[in-house]
This record gives structure tokens, C-alpha cells and sequence, in this order.
């Protein structure tokens, strides 16, 4: 009964933001404030009833009842709590709803927290919101209802997908949703303004920090992917430019680039219709993400048509959205007035090459990502794109845009000067240029390309410190009211440079990663010592052990170095019990920002097993890099100009401003 | 039953299914030549695993990735060039195996992609600062224009 109750509510919900998505339309036609404010009150109504509805799924993940289907399919009586909890997203059916339920959270945000919004935007914002909620309802009471029974109840579960049994599952989707569904806010408040005809200052002053917020919970959210892969899949690869992957990565590339020219527009008035065009690409990109994954279209094409009802119906609704919001661009965008003009060498200059590099890289991930399916689909022939064909596009395309990086917070508004600049950076380039040298000498045999990497990264890291310094008036004041001006800058000022840091940080972790670890395969039996990287494992052979839903052969390895030791590694073969699906858990010990990464193989006839032990140099900078970036969002969100919505400046449009094309 | 027994039980049941299951490279794969066996590693990192989700041969734990690593060696050792090698795996698995494809009519539009929308961007780019330029200043007459409207005040004024 009460799993009925959670249908029921999901069909109410439905009706719901069926009312909100054409309600408050008719009330802008009309100007009629009473049909506007309906929005307010549908958002709330749909996501009180798609929040039961997820409870309800999720009571019934706790209580382990195995007569609704997809609890049968994916749980397990003896499944600890915490992924009972979680196994509520870790399936189509319930990620679908997790992705609903974040949507309307964020309808809901906006209609709470958007009390100085005009009343007509909002009204529009809520209502294209509320299509995409129509959309996404339909999709799963249709094809994908997590709520279907079964008669008679089977007395038990057949168990979450073993790689899905980690914490890792309770953090990471929620945080990719946050930011895959955060961008349906730009997106709606572009169509809202392209419906409504205008963009006004509130426009600006709204969307960049949802998008803010997006983007760093997609940073955070993807981060963790890639560290969950790292440790999970036991080979000791944290990016394999998967189409899964490059989903989610589409979005971030375009994100990062709606987020600098909404900060053009917020502060200049400029790149308005770009902006626009990019908040719609932006939420596209999520929306075939969507698809991408959920289709099973990237398993094989085939799958796809042998099962097609979801995917069609995705499809549909990505070309509905996609295709509509375009057309309306088209239709529109001629009418949108421009503003604030700039010199190319200006900060808005550095931040349209930023944009032009960003979504290079990102139709380049696309490309690679669709041409596959297409030319199969095409001419019938099967090809791979993979890693080596990404490294070899998207790195050079990444390498100019992070050589300006520094640049683009020290260039002046309108019209900046680069001389000066550049020779503000000298201090950061010298130590960029040392660090070159450093890595040449000190590692024997390390490519030319490695030097340079690290040194992109110290020269992003330093360019970010000097931004910060400046701006506090370093050198030109005494050290205690630079202190003082240091801590009295804008938080978006913190943000802009611990973002900047952190990608400094990344690609120090990438390079160094890439090509200093070490890897080491040997056949070992108890009592063996091996030696990597400066430490001798011990290996004090195989034990068995018992978890709750799993047995599994733990290898231990006693670490020293120098004689001296430093602790133990535990690497594990599991065997989860109701799948019968076997996965490893790879042992790691981090020693500075190093890992000692140790993996369980075969075992011989003569007692002996196969043992991998790479050291990853500098790995952890990888994520390290993205937990800053996340941070420097956080900061960021947190400045004043946002929290108490102090209106923009607004400058009078002047004689000078003709209207020009979009940027 | 014992504790003891249930564990031994349990080691024996894991030892049966886990030993199904090869890992990738493994030490009697590998050649005794150390840069022969680095050539096989990075021919095989370009190597898709056909049976599994996008891993190249050199990552994965399948039985079909092994025969395909094992045939790499094989050839390598009989003193085929990296490009041999290549070769003669796409002739037996077609050009899906490759992870890179290789530049043909077929994947010209792949390669060709990234630098074509950066040249667009860049001349749109080149075209509308010009165009701004010209705007922003006023000048929107060429500098022969601009001769002749002086000339022509010029020849008004001297009247």
C-alpha cells in the first residue's frame, strides 16, 4: 500500500508541474500577478510529492522489501545499511528519480529564494523548469517506474552491483546530479529571457552564481568519479576518457565557459547572447549525458535498438529541449540588445580566448565521444576513440588556454595593457622557468614535455598568488596594511584565484603522475620482500576473511623504508556472494602527495600470487587540484555582492554602443 | 562446523572462481628484454580489448586481452617492427581494435575537427575585433575616404 502511495505521488506530481508549466505563462500574457504567483506554489507542491515519493522508495531499500521489483533487483537483506541507503541511486530507475528530485530542489530554490526576482522572469524561469520536470515524470512513470511490483515476493534480493558497494556511490551522484541538474537554472533563465525578450540586470545577477554553484558541485562530483574509479577498478587509472566520463566532462568544459562569460556579463554587460547561447548549450550537454548513459546506447548500438523504448523517449525529450531552446535562439537572439564594448587586450578580451579555447575542447570531447556511434550508424563500420586520440587533441587545445590563465585576472577591464602585466607575472614565470630547469636536472631521463607541465602548473599556482598579492598592493604599502587589505578582498577574489590554484595544482598531479610513477608485476609467495620505489614490501601471504555479503583473500604487506618501518598494506581479492561477480580492493598507503598503489593478481599452483605495485608520484595533487577548485567555488558563492543581492552597476546604454552580433 | 573448517571452506570456493580470472599482464607474459617488453606495453596500451568497455589490452583481465597481448610478444620476438605488429592485429580484428584510428577518408572529419573550429573562432574572432575597433573609434571611413572628404573641405574652403 504505502509503495502505491509513492506512485500515487509521483502521478500528483506530475499534475503539478503540468499546472506549473503552463499557468504561470498564461499569467505573464496576461500580466495577471495572482496566475504568476501559482508558480510559487506548484514548485513547492511538486517537490513535497516528488520528496515523498523518494522517501518511499527509499523505505522500502531499508526495509528490504523485495516485492517491488527494483528493490529485488538491487538489494540484499544482508546489504550494509549505508548502501541500502545509497542502492536507492545506484539503478536506472531510482538515479532517474534522484535526478527529478535535485531538479525540483532546484525549482524550488528559486522559487524560495527569488523574492526580488520580477515576477514575470520568475514566472517564466518556473515554467520552463517545470517542462523539464513534465518531461523527466513522464520518462519515468513510462518507461522507468522504480514503483512496479512483484507477485509473489521472492525472499531475497539479488544484490547491488559489487563495484557500486562503496561509499564512493552514496557521495558521488548526488554531487554529479547537483551539478548536471544545476545548470537547468541557466538554461531555464535563458529561455526565460530569450520568451520574455529582455535581459535585464537581474538576469546577470542570477545566473552566474547558480551556475557557480553548479560547477562546483560537478568539480567535486567528478573529482570523486575519478578517485572512486582510481581505487575501485584496482588498475590504478583515474581518467580513461570513458563516454561515461566524457558526460559528465562535456558539461564541466562548457560550465567552466559559461562561468567567465557570465562574470563578462554580470560585470560589463557584454557577451550577453554568447552567455545565453552557452547556458543553453551547457544544460544540453547534461541532457545528452543523460541520454548517453542512461540509453545504453554506448554499450553497443545494437542494445540500443533492441530495447529502444527509453532511449527513444530521452532522445525525444533531448530534441525537444535542445531544438526548441535553439530555434527560440535563433528567432530571438536578433532582438537581445548588446552592451559594453572592449579593446581585444582587456580582461574580457582574455576571457572570450578562455571561452573560444573552452568550447574548442569541448565539441573536440563531443566529437570523439558521438563519432563512433555515428559512423557506424552512417556507413556501417566500427571504429574505437580513445585515450590516445583525447590526449592528443584536447592536451594541445588545453595548453595555450592555461598559459593565459594568469593573465586574465591581472588584464584591465575594457582595455587593459599587457606589457604591464606581463611584467608583473615575471616573478611567476622566473619560478615557472626554475621548476623547469629543477625537474631536467633532478630526474634522469624525464621529457622535455614533463618539465614543462610541472612548470605550467607552478606558473598557474604562482600567476594566482601574484593576482592576489597585487590586488592587495604588495610592495607598494607596509606589510600590515597589505594583511589588512589581503584579508579585506572580495571573496570573489579569493575564489577566482584558489579556483586558478587548484587547476595549477591538477595539472602538476596529471604530469608528475603520468610520467614519473613506476609500476612493478612479480609473481610472489609468503616471505617475499620486493622493492619499489625506495620501500620494501614484505608480503606476509594470503588470509582468508568474511564480510557481511562478501569472503574475500586478504594479502598483507608489511612496508619499510630504510630499515624502518612505516605501516602495512592490505590488498584484497572479494568474492561478493549472491552476484558471484569477484572484484579487487587495491591497497594504498599515501606517503606525501605519493601513493603506494598495490594490486592482488592470479594465484599459482605453487602457492606464489601475482602481485602489481605501482608507485603513483604526486597523484593525490590530482584530486587535491579539484577539492581546491570546489572550495574556491564555495568562496566564491559566498561574497556579499551575492548574498545580499546588492544591485549591479548598470551603465546607461551610451551613444557609442552600437548593437553588435553575439560575441 | 568449526570456524577454521568455514574459512578453509571459503578459501578453497574463492581459489576455484577467483583463479578463473587473469589479471592484466601478468610476470610470464612478460618478455626477458626490457625494451622489447616496453615496445609490447605501449603497442598494447593502444590496443582495444574487444570483449570489454572501452580498456585497452594492456589494462584488462580478460582471457581475450591475454591471447592478444601473448600474440603482440609473439610477434615483437620474431622481430616484427611496432608497425608490423599494428598491422597485423588490425588485419585479424579490423580497425575497431585500434584506440587511436588511424587518419583515413573515413576519420578525416575527427581529426579535423578541433583545429578547424579553433581557425573559425579564431578568424570570427580576428574579424568582429576589427569590426568593433572600427566601430568604437568612429572610424568608419578608410583612410582614402578620409582624404578625399579633406580635400574636398579643403577645395570648399579655398573657393
Amino acid at each position: 500500500m504505502i509503495i502505491e502511495l509513492g506512485h500515487y505521488a509521483l502521478v500528483l506530481a506530475l499534475a503539478a508541474a503540468l499546472l506549473q508549466s503552463v499557468v504561470p505563462i498564461i499569467g505573464v500574457r496576461r500580466s495577471d500577478e495572482g496566475l504568476m504567483a501559482m508558480a510559487t506554489v506548484a514548485t513547492m507542491a511538486t517537490l513535497a510529492l516528488v520528496l515523498f515519493s523518494f522517501c518511499i522508495l527509499t523505505w522500502s531499500y531499508l526495509t528490504s522489501d523485495f516485492s517491488v521489483a527494483n528493490v529485488w533487483e538491487n538489494s540484499h537483506s544482508l546489504k550494509p545499511l549505508i548502501y541500502k541507503f545509497s542502492g536507492v541511486w545506484g539503478n536506472h530507475e531510482g538515479s532517474m528519480l534522484l535526478w527529478v528530485l535535485i531538479l525540483v530542489l532546484f525549482s524550488a530554490l528559486v522559487a524560495g529564494f527569488g523574492r526580488n526576482l520580477p515576477s514575470e522572469l520568475k514566472a517564466t524561469v518556473l515554467a520552463v523548469q517545470a517542462w523539464i520536470v513534465t518531461a523527466f515524470l513522464l520518462f519515468i512513470l513510462m518507461t522507468s517506474n522504480p514503483f512496479l511490483r512483484l507477485a509473489p515476493a521472492p525472499a531475497e534480493g539479488q544484490d547491488l552491483n559489487p563495484i557500486l558497494q562503496d561509499p564512493g556511490l552514496a557521495i558521488h551522484p548526488p554531487l554529479l546530479y547537483l551539478g548536471y541538474v544545476g545548470f537547468s537554472i541557466s538554461f531555464s533563465f535563458a529561455v526565460a529571457a530569450l520568451i520574455n525578450g529582455r535581459i535585464d540586470a537581474a538576469w546577470a545577477r542570477w545566473v552566474r552564481p547558480w551556475t557557480l554553484a553548479a560547477w562546483t558541485a560537478l568539480t567535486a562530483g567528478i573529482a570523486m568519479g575519478s578517485y572512486w574509479a582510481y581505487y575501485e577498478l584496482g588498475w590504478g587509472g583515474w581518467w580513461f576518457w570513458d563516454p561515461v566520463e566524457n558526460a559528465s566532462f562535456m558539461p564541466w568544459l562548457a560550465g567552466t565557459a559559461l562561468l567567465h562569460s557570465a562574470l563578462v556579463m554580470e560585470k560589463r554587460e557584454a557577451l550577453k547572447i554568447w552567455t545565453i547561447l552557452l547556458a543553453i548549450l551547457t544544460f544540453s550537454l547534461s541532457l545528452l549525458g543523460t541520454f548517453l548513459v542512461r540509453s545504453g546506447v554506448l554499450t553497443s548500438v545494437h542494445s540500443f535498438a533492441t530495447d529502444p523504448q527509453r532511449g527513444i523517449f530521452i532522445l525525444c525529450i533531448l530534441a525537444i529541449f535542445v531544438g526548441g531552446a535553439l530555434t527560440l535562439f535563433a528567432l530571438r537572439a536578433g532582438t537581445l540588445s548588446q552592451g559594453g564594448l572592449f579593446a581585444p587586450i582587456s580582461r574580457e578580451g582574455a576571457l572570450v580566448l578562455n571561452n573560444l579555447f573552452l568550447t574548442t575542447a569541448t565539441a573536440t570531447v563531443l566529437t570523439g565521444t558521438l563519432y563512433p556511434l555515428v559512423l557506424e550508424s552512417v556507413t556501417g563500420s566500427k571504429i574505437s576513440v580513445g585515450a590516445p586520440f583525447f590526449n592528443l587533441t584536447f592536451g594541445p587545445l588545453m595548453v595555450p588556454l592555461l598559459c593565459i590563465v594568469p593573465f586574465g585576472p591581472l588584464l584591465a577591464w575594457k582595455r587593459g595593457d599587457l606589457w604591464a602585466v606581463t611584467q608583473r607575472l615575471y616573478l611567476a614565470a622566473g619560478l615557472a622557468l626554475v621548476t623547469a630547469l629543477g625537474v631536467l636536472w633532478f630526474t634522469t631521463g624525464a621529457p622535455v614535455l614533463a618539465a614543462f607541465g610541472v612548470a605550467l602548473g607552478v606558473w598557474l599556482i604562482a600567476g594566482s598568488l601574484t593576482d592576489l598579492a597585487l590586488r592587495a598592493g604588495f610592495g607598494r604599502v607596509s606589510p600590515s596594511i597589505f594583511l589588512r587589505r589581503l584579508i579585506g578582498l572580495p571573496r570573489s577574489a579569493f575564489g577566482t584565484a584558489l579556483a586558478h590554484f587548484g587547476l595549477g595544482v591538477t595539472v602538476i598531479g596529471v604530469v608528475a603522475s603520468t610520467v614519473f610513477s613506476t609500476e612493478l608485476v612479480t609473481r610472489l609467495k609468503a616471505g617475499d620482500v620486493i622493492e619499489a620505489a625506495g620501500y620494501e614490501l614484505a608480503f606476509g601471504g594470503l588470509q582468508p576473511a568474511v564480510g557481511p555479503n562478501f569472503t574475500e583473500l586478504q594479502g598483507r604487506f608489511a612496508v619499510t623504508k630504510d630499515g624502518r618501518a612505516i605501516g602495512d598494506i592490505t590488498s584484497a581479492k572479494r568474492l561478493y556472494t549472491a552476484r558471484r561477480m569477484p572484484t579487487t580492493e587495491a591497497g594504498i598507503m599515501t606517503r606525501g602527495f605519493s601513493q603506494l598503489y598495490v594490486s592482488l593478481g592470479d594465484e599459482g599452483e605453487d602457492g606464489t600470487v601475482v602481485v602489481r605495485v605501482w608507485w603513483k608520484s604526486w597523484i593525490t595533487f590530482i584530486w587535491l587540484g579539484a577539492v581546491i577548485m570546489s572550495i574556491g567555488g564555495c568562496v566564491s558563492l559566498l561574497d556579499r555582492r551575492l548574498r545580499i543581492g546588492a544591485p549591479a552597476r548598470r551603465r546607461a546604454p551610451g551613444p557609442a554602443a552600437h548593437p553588435e552580433p553575439a560575441e | 562446523m568449526t570456524a577454521f573448517v568455514r574459512q578453509a571452506l571459503l578459501a578453497l570456493l574463492l581459489l576455484i572462481v577467483v583463479a578463473g580470472q587473469a589479471l592484466a599482464v601478468t610476470p610470464d607474459e612478460m618478455l626477458d628484454d626490457p625494451a622489447l617488453e616496453q615496445r609490447a606495453r605501449s603497442i598494447s596500451a593502444g590496443l582495444r580489448c574487444l570483449v570489454c568497455q572501452n580498456q585497452s589490452i594492456d589494462d584488462s583481465d580478460a582471457a581475450l586481452a591475454h591471447d592478444l597481448r601473448v600474440l603482440v610478444r609473439q610477434r615483437l620476438v620474431e622481430g616484427d617492427s611496432d608497425e608490423e605488429v599494428i598491422d597485423y592485429v588490425v588485419s585479424r580484428y579490423g580497425e575497431f581494435v585500434l584506440l587511436k584510428p588511424r587518419l583515413t577518408a573515413q576519420t578525416i572529419a575527427l581529426w579535423s575537427t578541433p583545429a578547424i573550429l579553433l581557425a573559425i573562432g579564431l578568424i570570427w574572432l580576428f574579424a568582429s575585433t576589427r569590426r568593433r575597433a572600427a566601430t568604437a573609434s568612429g572610424a568608419l571611413l578608410s583612410d582614402d575616404e578620409k582624404r578625399e572628404l579633406d580635400r574636398l573641405l579643403d577645395a570648399e574652403k579655398s573657393e
